[in-house]
């Protein structure tokens, strides 16, 4: 009885909390995701609009094809910025981490505005390319496929970084030198015995890169065309342009659902603790 | 030991690329912030890059325009509450779920985490669905409540591993020594986690100030915060006072940066 008792007084400080969290939350976003079922009546029908659609499927198409882009080119260059910031001199390290925070730590809108700059027809780069007489008519950067990849990847950098950072900082150098002293090869010891031990990270890093482009809104709005129009942007369009909920939900059950998906496999193979920045 | 100096002359083509490669992403994540800075300051009427000149004007203008005075003064009546309330639940809710024996802590933890998890998105059009019917589209009290949410989550996480990381003992002695919970808490625990506590505030600030896809839901052409003011000049002309007010975002951040790394240096913290 005595235990139950301050059981129950801590519990009551859970409540303010959870009651926000399921009002303001969960209650909002079940209503969201049954809409799709309800409106404009009930029934399937909204999941037979969106497999019927050639628009609906197009841009779920789009959403996938560029995640799955996006994601081994952040891996790929947040690799060596990972490892000089675990191997490197813990100047360098200190450096490496206040160079990724920095950008990290702005807004999204900030860095997606200065990228269009940077891209734009008579921006940084056009002028510099013409400048130095490497083009002779200014590139397209944006407003398509480049600009969007370059924004969605500039973002995403320090979200494999730093998980990829915690995996290497943790590689013993000794298994390094054994594979060297049993014989291998540089190339060899760094892909049978390096890279493998980095995994953890990897994946990690690689996950939430592929699921926070799936959602992502405000790079493929001001940095891509229309032709790579993706599915957060649909949802709006469906909202409030056409107020059509029944759509939205349907959408938003699919977004979610791969959401979910793929953070239950992360958590199944290496476990989200890694989530945390 | 040959073999080792061999090795060492075998990394060094993979040392060059590293540093090239390090050297380009430095670049590609820094010059986009510096051209936005150095481009506030220009005196052109567009964004030209390098600029002919250097002066305030655009800053000048920023602040003289009632459209971007009214939106930093939505965006601080907005962040403040938002952030202050999701640090007191927050903090409230981290104490109840590490030290309370709560059944089934995990799963209220995971529910808990899930506006961060969840697309901005779905966020953002269930919220504006549901406000439709309350009113609270258009209305202070409606960005604040929606920041809130997202607010917690970051204060939950933070909190709570500061809370795992101290020393539980510290106040099993004290409420032994005969002090009430209440005492416990405030002259042993909260002192212990207040540099997470206050991390947390700061980072819940800029996340609130940064805010875009529920903001933009949910606010009106009245009610409109900093980031939905900027999002609809973007989309219109670029202007260069959209660099001067992202510049004042920038530093901001910077300054929030520089508190938040300054706090965790202090006591223990993870």
């Amino acid at each position: 009885m005595e235990a139950r008792l301050r059981l129950d007084r801590k519990a009551w400080l859970l409540l303010p909390a959870a009651l926000t969290i399921g009002v303001a939350f969960l209650l909002p976003v079940g209503w969201l995701l049954s809409r799709a079922f309800t409106d404009p009546q009930p029934g399937f029908q909204n999941f037979e609009l969106l497999w019927q659609r050639p628009v609906y499927m197009r841009v779920m198409g789009n959403t996938l094809w560029i995640a799955a882009i996006v994601t081994p080119v952040t891996v790929l260059l947040a690799f060596p910025v990972a490892h000089l910031m675990a191997h490197g001199s813990p100047q360098m390290r200190r450096w490496l981490i206040f160079l990724v925070l920095v950008p990290f730590w702005t807004s999204l809108l900030v860095r997606a505005f200065a990228t269009a700059i940077l891209l734009q027809r008579h921006g940084v780069i056009n002028s510099f390319l013409l400048g130095f007489g490497i083009v002779e008519e200014p590139l397209p950067l944006l407003y398509n496929i480049t600009g969007l990849l370059a924004g969605c990847v500039q973002v995403l950098l320090p979200f494999v970084i730093f998980p990829l950072y915690s995996s290497m900082a943790r590689i013993d150098p000794a298994y390094m030198r054994a594979a060297s002293t049993l014989g291998a090869s540089p190339v060899r010891s760094f892909f049978r015995v390096y890279l493998p031990l980095t995994l953890p990270g990897l994946v990690t890093g690689a996950t939430l890169v592929f699921v926070s482009t799936l959602g992502y809104y405000i790079i493929p709005a001001m940095l891509g065309g229309a032709r790579q129009q993706m599915i957060a942007q649909l949802i709006q369009d469906q909202i409030a342009t056409f107020g059509n909920w029944g759509v939205a939900g349907a959408l938003s059950i699919v977004l979610l659902g791969a959401t979910a998906v793929l953070l239950l496999l992360l958590q199944l193979t290496v476990g989200l603790k890694e989530i945390a920045r | 030991m040959t073999r080792l100096v061999m090795n060492q002359d075998g990394m060094a083509p993979w040392r060059i690329v590293r540093g090239t490669l390090c050297l380009l992403v430095a670049v590609f994540l820094l010059a986009p912030l510096f051209v936005v800075v150095i481009i506030s300051f220009s005196s052109a009427p567009f964004l030209q890059f390098p600029p002919p000149g250097l002066s305030l004007r655009w800053y000048v203008q920023l602040f003289s325009t009632p459209a971007w005075i009214n939106a930093l003064v939505v965006s601080v009546e907005m962040m403040v509450p938002a952030a202050l309330l999701a640090t007191i639940m927050g903090t409230a809710a981290a104490y109840a779920l590490v030290r309370g024996r709560i059944p089934g802590a995990r799963l209220v933890m995971a529910c808990l985490m899930l506006p961060i998890i969840v697309p901005g998105m779905i966020t953002a059009a269930a919220l504006f669905g549901i406000y439709r019917g309350l009113g609270l589209n258009g209305t202070l009290t409606g960005l604040v409540i929606g920041h809130t949410v997202l607010n917690l989550p970051y204060v939950l996480a933070t909190v709570s591993s500061a809370l795992r990381v101290q020393d539980s003992r510290l106040e099993q002695a004290a409420s032994t020594l005969g002090a009430p919970p209440w005492a416990t808490f405030r002259r042993i625990t909260l002192p212990l986690i207040l540099p997470a506590v206050l991390s947390s505030l700061l980072v819940a600030m800029i996340l609130s100030f940064d805010e875009l896809i529920v903001s933009l839901f949910v606010s009106s052409a009245r009610v409109r915060p900093v980031a939905v003011q900027m999002w609809s000049n973007v989309m219109g002309d670029f202007d260069p006072t959209i660099a001067a007010i992202a510049s004042v975002c920038f530093l901001f951040a910077l300054l929030v940066l520089v508190a938040d790394l300054a706090l965790r240096r202090g006591p223990r913290l993870t």
